[in-house]
């Protein structure tokens, strides 16, 4: 019921303070901002923020509680954990969203394409994705590390090429959807051609929620890469991970819980705090579910 | 005869079945016919509406005169150049020439797009240099009466009458010489449809525009068309001067669609002629002339034979084996 | 079947709804009193943004989680239906009240053949599932869809639009309502088609005994169909009256324009159709004078300053215009 649909004059309101509002009405969004904000903050000020060089060895006091000394205790070569969970952070959050980027304008241009091109395109490209998708992302990451060796750009590498596929499939389904729009067929009659229609028309309207698909990817391209630096084939020490800080855990958990409470909880937290924010900002965004016109 | 644009006996099918389907099912002739044999030529200067009910084929001969569907026999010819056949690329330069606005008023408008950007892309879609985007924009507007304020809109932020004269706008740009509308008064008030319809006429008398106007509201009809044409499963049932064609429908289809749109007086004397049924799915043509099975003067002939179509006036055509 | 006791089997007087939008308060409704008389037919009226819609949605409490009812009272068989119950009223919704929704295409449950939603919708009757089975049969029937018995299997999608609209009024009437509230429902259908089922539902009507409510703005339709008419406009209730009262002796000039610019009404070919310049007025923050004063060719000074009352022209026929005001106030 669109009763506003003759007015001529419309009261200009500040975007920016409408959607502050929304947030303010759902209290599990505006935690998911605060951990995020705290997350990425850490990230950036990390160099200013770490007590000691994550990769500084002092075996004199290896795997103690957590003291004044030591925020977060210290780990089995005397490393200070917390600055190495910082690090880990920085790190994490730069894998994620390095892949993450690489992988949606890859999955956005392929998806395009295949949407909207002629059938034997779309034929090709679907069998691309399904194929590459039908493999399990660690045994995939495996048989890339045999081939490459283990380090960051191999993480970034597993990730690109295993998500693509994901938003490839989001994309072209969204276009096929949208290419019989009336629109689409105005701009057809008007002699325009497909990459205009692809990128002027097309993709602004698909990449709002492809945005926030990816947003809550985040948090999941964190674990992976956690999940790979803790078997061994991500991320090499010295340079500190959360999922080799994880591993350590794992092997001294005997001589202290602290080392694996302190990998654990920031990824917990990561992980909440993109999913509260990014759930939010899709019902922000979806207009059907507003309860204001 | 120079007309702007003459089609000729232009068929346009479209498959229903696969051919792996096809096969199974023994159907040697898998295709829906939209529109057979069909041919109208337009002057320059004229407006002809096609009219019908829904399914009757109009859309689509629309779409195939704009070029986005290719018809499988016929030919379209537009200031005597051949469109039939011509690939997407050979099209190009006639899409500034005849122009197309959509039945969905706001649906047209690409959403996340302001209403200047809207307007003035057939230029930058043409590649027309030197342009002053901004004053166009308000030029165009002008023209059909909107205030240059509604340059920074988007289409959700306009109402269904704005939205229309916007695509009209568009559909100005390249000053073209025939533009196709499709239900230009669809989904608007009654107290606003004059509006869009005055504003087609005003453009007619100004610039010799053509107008090729696609509608099932007959009452609208008789004051925007010089001719008319009107469709049946995809033919011309009847199809010559408007005014006369209201005073002296020829043809059974004809009269029940004047019936149905009747003056608004409850005094009225209700007209004999009331159509019943509906338009037959264009999967299960009736056989013989093709309207028998909803014609109240249905006979036998009609049953069997398909009608010829015969001048029963001066350029006034039928298809009927016994006009009114 | 009606109630006889009561003349009217609705009756809504000074009904005032408001939507809560982040721009303020919409007043959707202002002070809507109109009245369907027992087993008659009464069109409402109206264009885009009048509010008819959410009259009829008022009355079922069908309505946007936003909106508010913030006055007046809705009488159904003499009971304030506001003050019902949600239990109540879902008793009474598909028993002696139905609706009939404006999109053939959406209103009928995709999944389901016709024969389970129209022996579903029986829910209430005793009678047996073979019983139930053949009134869904002599309802399509009646509605006109032939071949009934057998198309019962069906699923909505084997039928085109027209087919499902009768389907739709098929089962609205099932359950013989006091009052079917009609919502557009031959808007998205050709003119032959509304006139068939528009006729359809006058002999329904008459075999039913029961009142319609039949919103629309297709005045050709008001004309031939309909004993009463109701006139909306941004809001307002602005001339009700019977339908000649309405068509031919039109009081207020919103009316007599709304029924100028008709086309089907002017015989001479014209290229400058009449049309109503302006737009109606923001209903959030709304003139105070009479609703209508911006647009109307009769306005004068007072029209500005304060809203004019109903005004009786003839005991069938009043309207909210000072141009009227000898006729007295209600």
């Amino acid at each position: 019921m669109d009763m506003t649909n003759n007015f001529t004059a419309r009261v200009k309101r500040s975007k920016f303070l409408s959607l502050l509002s929304r947030f303010a009405r759902d209290p599990l969004g505006l935690f998911g901002l605060i951990l995020v904000v705290l997350m990425v903050s850490s990230a950036v000020l990390a160099n200013w923020i770490i007590p000691y060089d994550p990769i500084a060895l002092d075996i004199l006091h290896r795997l103690e509680p957590p003291s004044m000394a030591h925020i977060m205790g210290t780990d089995q070569l005397g490393r200070d954990v917390f600055s190495r969970v910082i690090m880990g952070g920085r790190i994490a959050l730069k894998v994620a969203l390095v892949s993450i980027s690489l992988a949606l304008s890859c999955g956005l241009v392929l998806g395009l394409i295949a949407g909207y091109g002629p059938p034997w395109v779309d034929r090709l490209m679907i069998i691309l994705f399904d194929t590459i998708r039908s493999f399990p992302t660690i045994i995939f990451a495996l048989a890339i590390v045999t081939l490459v060796g283990p380090s960051m750009n191999t993480v970034i590498l597993v990730v690109i090429i295993t998500t693509i596929p994901v938003y490839g499939r989001i994309v072209r389904a969204q276009t096929q959807s949208m290419k019989n729009n009336e629109f689409i067929l105005a701009e057809r009659a008007m002699g325009a051609g497909m990459p205009r229609i692809l990128f002027v028309h097309l993709l602004p309207n698909i990449i709002g929620p492809l945005l926030i698909i990816a947003s809550m990817d985040i948090p999941a391209v964190v674990t992976i890469e956690a999940g790979l630096s803790f078997l061994g084939v991500g991320i090499r020490p010295p340079t500190p991970s959360w999922g080799s800080i994880l591993n350590d855990g794992y092997s001294f958990i005997r001589n202290t819980p602290w080392l694996i409470i302190s990998g654990g909880i920031p990824l917990i937290l990561t992980t909440l705090g993109f999913t509260f924010l990014g759930e939010s900002l899709r019902d922000i965004f979806d207009p059907k579910l507003r309860k204001d016109i | 005869m120079n007309a702007l644009l003459q089609v000729e006996n232009i068929l346009i099918r479209f498959r229903s079945k696969n051919r792996i389907q096809a096969l199974l099912d023994r159907d040697r002739d898998p295709f829906i016919d939209a529109v057979c044999g069909v041919s109208l030529d337009i002057q320059k200067g004229e407006t002809l509406a096609l009219v019908g009910e829904s399914g009757a084929g109009k859309t689509t001969l629309a779409r195939s005169i704009i070029g986005l569907v290719t018809p499988q026999e016929g030919s379209i010819r537009f200031q005597g150049q051949e469109l039939c056949g011509l690939s997407d690329r050979a099209f190009k330069p006639f899409h500034r020439d005849i122009a197309m606005m959509f039945q969905d008023p706001i649906g047209c408008l690409s959403p996340r797009l302001t209403v200047r950007y809207l307007i003035t892309e057939p230029f930058k879609i043409h590649k027309v240099r030197n342009i002053d985007v901004r004053a166009e924009a308000k030029r165009l507007l002008e023209m059909v009466g909107l205030s240059e304020s509604f340059a920074d809109r988007y289409p959700h932020q306009l109402s269904g009458g704005q939205a229309r004269r916007v695509g009209v706008a568009r559909a100005l740009a390249l000053s073209p010489k025939l533009i196709v509308a499709d239900e230009p008064t669809a989904g608007l008030d009654v107290s606003v449809q004059g509006e869009v319809l005055n504003l087609l006429a005003k453009l007619q008398d100004e610039t010799q525009v053509s107008f090729l106007i696609i509608t099932h509201n007959l009452s609208i009809v008789r004051h925007i068309s010089d001719r008319m044409a009107i469709m049946y499963l995809g033919r011309f049932v009847e199809q010559g001067e408007t005014g006369e064609i209201f005073a002296h429908p020829h043809h059974p289809y004809t009269k029940g669609l004047l019936a149905a749109n009747p003056n608004p007086d409850p005094d009225k004397p209700k007209d004999q002629i009331e159509l019943q049924g509906e338009i037959p799915s264009l999967m299960t043509r009736p056989g013989g002339c093709e309207f028998h099975t909803r014609c109240p003067f249905v006979q036998d002939l009609c049953r069997i034979d398909a009608p010829p179509v015969t001048e029963v006036e001066s350029e006034h055509w039928i298809s009927c084996h016994y006009p009114l | 079947m009606t109630n006889s006791i009561h003349a009217s089997v609705l009756d809504i007087r000074n009904l005032s709804v408001e939507f809560a939008t982040n721009r303020g308060r919409l007043k959707a409704l202002r002070d809507v009193t109109l009245t369907v008389p027992n087993e008659k037919i009464v069109g409402l009226v109206g264009e885009s943004g009048c509010g008819k819609s959410t009259v009829i949605f008022s009355i079922l409490n069908l309505m946007a989680e936003n909106a508010v009812i913030t006055g007046g009272e809705i009488n159904f068989e003499g009971r304030d239906i506001l003050k019902l119950s949600s239990s109540q009223l879902r008793d009474l919704r598909g028993d002696r009240i139905s609706m009939v929704f404006q999109d053939p295409m959406t209103s009928l449950n995709p999944v389901l053949s016709i024969d389970t939603q129209m022996i579903d919708i029986q829910f209430r009757s005793s009678i047996s599932k073979a019983e139930k089975r053949q009134r869904a049969v002599d309802m399509l029937t009646h509605v006109g869809i032939p071949d009934a018995a057998h198309r019962l299997k069906s699923y909505p999608h084997h039928f085109s639009g027209g087919m499902r609209q009768r389907i739709s009024i098929a089962m609205a009437l099932l359950a013989k309502p006091a009052l079917l509230l009609a919502d557009e429902p031959t808007t998205a259908l050709d003119a032959t088609l509304e006139a068939q089922i528009v006729h359809r539902l006058r002999q329904l009507q008459k075999d039913l005994s029961c009142s319609i409510l039949f919103v629309s703005h297709h005045l050709g339709l008001i004309a031939e169909f309909c004993d009463q008419v109701v006139v909306m406009y941004a809001g307002e209730v602005v001339e009700a009256g019977d339908v000649r009262d309405i068509f031919h002796r039109a009081g207020h000039p919103y009316t007599q324009a709304l029924l100028e610019c008709d086309p089907a009404r002017i015989e001479e070919k014209t290229r400058n159709l009449p049309t109503i310049p302006g737009d109606i007025p923001d209903l959030v923050d709304f003139p105070s004078g009479c609703i209508f004063e911006n647009r109307c060719s009769k306005r004068f000074e007072k029209c500005r300053i304060s809203p004019p009352l109903r005004y009786r022209i003839s005991p069938t026929h009043t309207a909210s215009c000072f141009l009227l005001a000898e006729g007295g106030a209600i």
